[in-house]
């Protein structure tokens, strides 16, 4: 493949903007955000074959951090839609400033009589009068950006079809403007906490990627460059006694930001070593619910009997 | 596309265009722009870099999480014998000699080991419990996995052809390890390493990490088991044999003990999605007519222009549920899940009231009532709710009659009944003028069923007797079915 005209690359062309997975992980890290081999694999993918990432996953995983992360490590613009119910075009891609136009419509009348309409229409219907959104702004940008989508799960099923063309073509046709194609495929970031599930045609135009609780390692690592002043040993800590809460079954697992809270507060209190008193003394900031707070307590002041939870050491388990 | 690479005689676009095929046969949706964003996806990863390609093939075809264990189960047993060129392992050229193997491993094989091949072979028993212990002791990942590939070749009896599954060879496999045994040394050397005796909470973290530790360990073995089984039987049977279904298409009646977990992993998710979408659904719902008058009122505010259309929110008052469960032996799982799901969205509805039977009937609304913990309060229900009557055999009959005659004052045109069982009634009196009374004053009676609609009324199950007088009866196999019945209910 060739590129044509210089001034107007085709879009379909553009650099990668990443050269390895390694090399992202680590630009990522650099900028605070701890991933996987799967996470950046993804981005790193969705780079090459210029396509939208659909990140799902539980609230406070970092998802929505992911797209501002990766927006930082290349120094794009990030350009946030955020979703909500009610949500619409007029919001999400483009409005007519109609006050503006009234406003020229008055005017035009009183300078040149019999002025005719048609006239006016394609002026009052060009790119001055254009408020644009998130959607539109990200198709039209000159400089590098990141669009992300976020929690595109909150809006009615109706409304995604307002995203799909610019999923799939990076383009949005306004019946009085034509269809305006983006100069660059932006990196596209959709979250979503998986309220509803989303359309098939959604995500068929999407990479997928389930952000998880991170393990134990990389939730270590995720608040020792968090919070600052802690050690890493209670740093070691603090992801254990997290993955013993997470294994635990309850109405909400603690969040990552939820452990980052954790963390601030222990160092806060200028605790070194997390004991049961502590433990239990603080863990309301980890959980909401009282039913899962209790149900912890209890877990962490009972003696530990030889075959405690069962279930894992059985063969046919 | 894809340039062709050579990998075992196939080029990568047939491997693929085959694994497409098995993962379709899986149940899992795969679309055509799906399909060539996988073909086109491969061309960036390295090759011989199994994780990469693994997630590679994940990201473009498998588009819901609940999906994710049945792509991994394709995944393992497809690629499982696909050359060296697709695995990480240095060793990984090691494992495919099944000839060799199981001449080496006769019945109840695992006292002393000899023969030529991988390094370990020469251990004794003691010398390779001692291994495991370490590599377990210092969670040292490639270490377990050279023992769990030792471990399935001298324990696990494998033998070309031998029709058994694979949780034969593995259950031979544990047994010879002993991992409880070793979980408790590695406890013991932990309490002896620290200088003080380990808090509870200290022995429970201890525990967790080396449990995780062997966890992991044993899934090396299933996967170990799993490469031996396919290098014998083939990938299409074996793909075939260890078919699972979705966990949404999960029978509730019929469901393992692991299908059992993954439907309670899965119902969590579920419950959050119903109750979001339900008050969504209330607060949004249909709009109602023009309300003339508030328009009109709004509008002075606008200088008299209606600017601000107002609409008639009709509001359909609450509806109180009454759900009425059988949880005898077989309809029990089924029960236990339809009440998790309708106390989980409880605030749709002014009240929930749960009554459960066998031959006897309980109300047990006092353990949901004044606590959040919907688990809790169903395991309560399971060990304390009175349900016996006479031997513990469903008596639909008499447990309804017995409702009729304690609760039946309290059904009102706001009730909605919900009636779950089999309608298996071991062949005593139906007693359906029950239901019939029930639904001249309730406001609508559903009746819903998990076994498959072609049993129903054959043998004992007398579902229809009561059938002719609900406003509709069910069949509840699967969360699928569940979740579109409860989202119809509000
Ligand atoms: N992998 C990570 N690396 C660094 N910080 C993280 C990571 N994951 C989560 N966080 C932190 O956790 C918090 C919640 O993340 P957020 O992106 O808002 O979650 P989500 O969008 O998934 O609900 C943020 O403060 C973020 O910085
Ligand atoms: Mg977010």
């Amino acid at each position: 493949m060739t590129s044509q005209d210089p001034t107007n690359p085709s879009p379909f062309d553009a650099e990668p903007r990443f050269d390895s997975v390694e090399e992202l992980r680590t630009a990522l890290r650099n900028v605070d955000y701890l991933s996987d081999e799967g996470i950046a694999g993804i981005v790193y993918l969705a780079d090459r074959l210029g396509k939208p990432i659909l990140v799902e996953g539980p609230a406070g995983t970092g998802k929505t951090q992911l797209a501002k992360s990766v927006a930082e490590v290349l120094g794009a613009r990030l350009i946030r839609l955020q979703c909500y119910e009610g949500l619409d075009e007029s919001k999400a891609l483009y409005e007519w400033n109609y006050k503006k136009q009234l406003l020229r419509i008055q005017a035009t009348k009183s300078d040149t009589e019999g002025q005719n309409w048609d006239e006016i229409e394609d002026d009052i219907f060009s790119d001055e009068f254009l408020l644009e959104r998130p959607l539109l702004e990200a198709i039209r940008a000159i400089d590098p950006v990141v669009l992300l989508i976020d929690e595109v799960d909150r809006v009615e099923v109706e409304t995604e079809a307002l995203l799909l063309e610019i999923l799939s073509d990076y383009q949005v046709s306004i019946p009085e403007l034509g269809t305006i194609t983006a100069r660059q495929i932006p990196m596209v970031f959709l979250t979503s906490n998986n309220t509803r599930e989303l359309s098939e045609a959604l995500k068929r135009r999407c990479l997928y990627l389930h952000v998880d609780y991170p393990d134990m390692e990389r939730e270590k690592e995720i608040v020792l460059t968090k919070v600052p002043g802690l050690t890493e040993s209670l740093a070691d800590q603090i992801a254990r006694v997290v993955r013993s809460i997470r294994q635990l079954e309850l109405k909400k697992s603690p969040s990552v930001s939820e452990t980052i809270d954790w963390a601030r507060t222990l160092v806060l209190l200028g605790v070194e070593q997390i004991d049961a008193e502590t433990a239990t003394g603080t863990v309301n900031i980890l959980l909401k619910y009282q039913s899962d707070i209790q149900k912890v307590v209890k877990e962490f002041a009972a003696e530990q009997k030889s075959f405690s939870r069962g279930g894992i050491l059985s063969p046919e388990a | 596309m894809a340039e062709a690479s050579d990998l075992a005689g196939e080029s990568l676009l047939e491997l693929l265009a085959g694994f497409i095929v098995e993962l379709r046969q899986a149940g899992l949706p795969v679309s055509l722009t799906e399909n060539l964003d996988a073909m086109e996806a491969v061309q960036y990863i390295p090759l011989g870099d199994r994780e990469a390609f693994k997630y590679a093939l994940a990201a473009t075809l498998v588009k819901n999480h609940s999906h994710w264990r049945a792509f991994e189960t394709v995944f393992e047993v497809y690629f499982s014998l696909r050359g060296a060129e697709w695995s990480l392992d240095p060793d990984a050229s090691d494992f495919v000699d099944p000839d060799e193997d199981q001449s080496q491993a006769p019945e109840g094989a695992g006292e002393g080991q000899q023969a030529q091949g991988g390094s370990g072979d020469s251990l004794t028993p003691e010398e390779l419990a001692e291994m495991l212990y370490k590599s377990l002791m210092r969670g040292d990942q490639s270490m377990m996995r050279a023992m769990a590939r030792q471990s399935v070749r001298r324990y696990a009896g494998m033998e070309p052809g031998r029709p058994v599954g694979g949780t034969y060879y593995l259950y031979r496999t544990m047994r010879n390890l002993n991992l409880e045994g070793m979980l408790e040394r590695l406890m013991e050397q932990a309490q002896e390493d620290s200088p003080e005796p380990l808090t509870p909470l200290e022995e429970r973290l201890e525990r967790d990490e080396y449990e995780n530790r062997i966890e992991s360990f044993k899934k090396e073995i299933e996967s170990e088991i799993r490469r031996r089984l396919v290098a014998d039987r083939g990938v299409e049977a074996m793909a075939k044999t260890l078919r699972k279904p979705l966990p949404e298409d999960i029978d509730f009646m019929h469901a393992s003990r692991e299908e059992m977990v993954q439907l309670r992993k899965a119902l969590q998710p579920l419950t959050r999605r119903l109750a979001i979408r339900l008050a969504r659904k209330r607060k949004h719902g249909r709009k109602g007519a023009l309300d003339f008058r508030n328009t009109v009122r709004h509008s002075l505010s606008y200088g008299g222009v209606p600017a601000e259309p107002k609409f008639k929110y009709p509001r359909p008052s609450k509806p109180e549920i009454f759900v009425i469960a059988d949880i005898s032996g077989s309809v029990a799982a089924f029960a236990r899940f339809t009440l998790h799901l309708v106390y989980a969205i409880s605030g749709q509805f002014s009240r929930v009231r749960s009554f459960v039977f066998i031959d006897g009937i309980d109300e047990v609304t006092r353990f949901f009532e004044g606590t959040d913990d919907i688990l809790d309060a169903i395991s309560r229900v399971n060990s304390e709710a009175d349900v016996i009557w006479v031997d513990g055999h469903s008596d639909y009959g008499h447990a309804f009659e017995v409702f009729w005659e304690r609760y039946g004052q309290d059904i009102s045109s706001k009730t909605t009944v919900i009636i779950l069982g089999d309608a298996r009634n071991n062949y005593h009196a139906s007693q359906n003028w029950v239901i019939k009374e029930i639904r001249n004053k309730a406001r609508h009676v559903w009746w819903l069923n998990p076994e498959p609609k072609a049993y129903w009324d054959t043998g004992d199950s007398i579902v229809g007797e009561y059938a002719t007088y609900c406003d509709g009866a069910f069949e509840c196999r699967n969360l699928r079915q569940l979740e579109r019945f409860v989202d119809n209910l509000v």
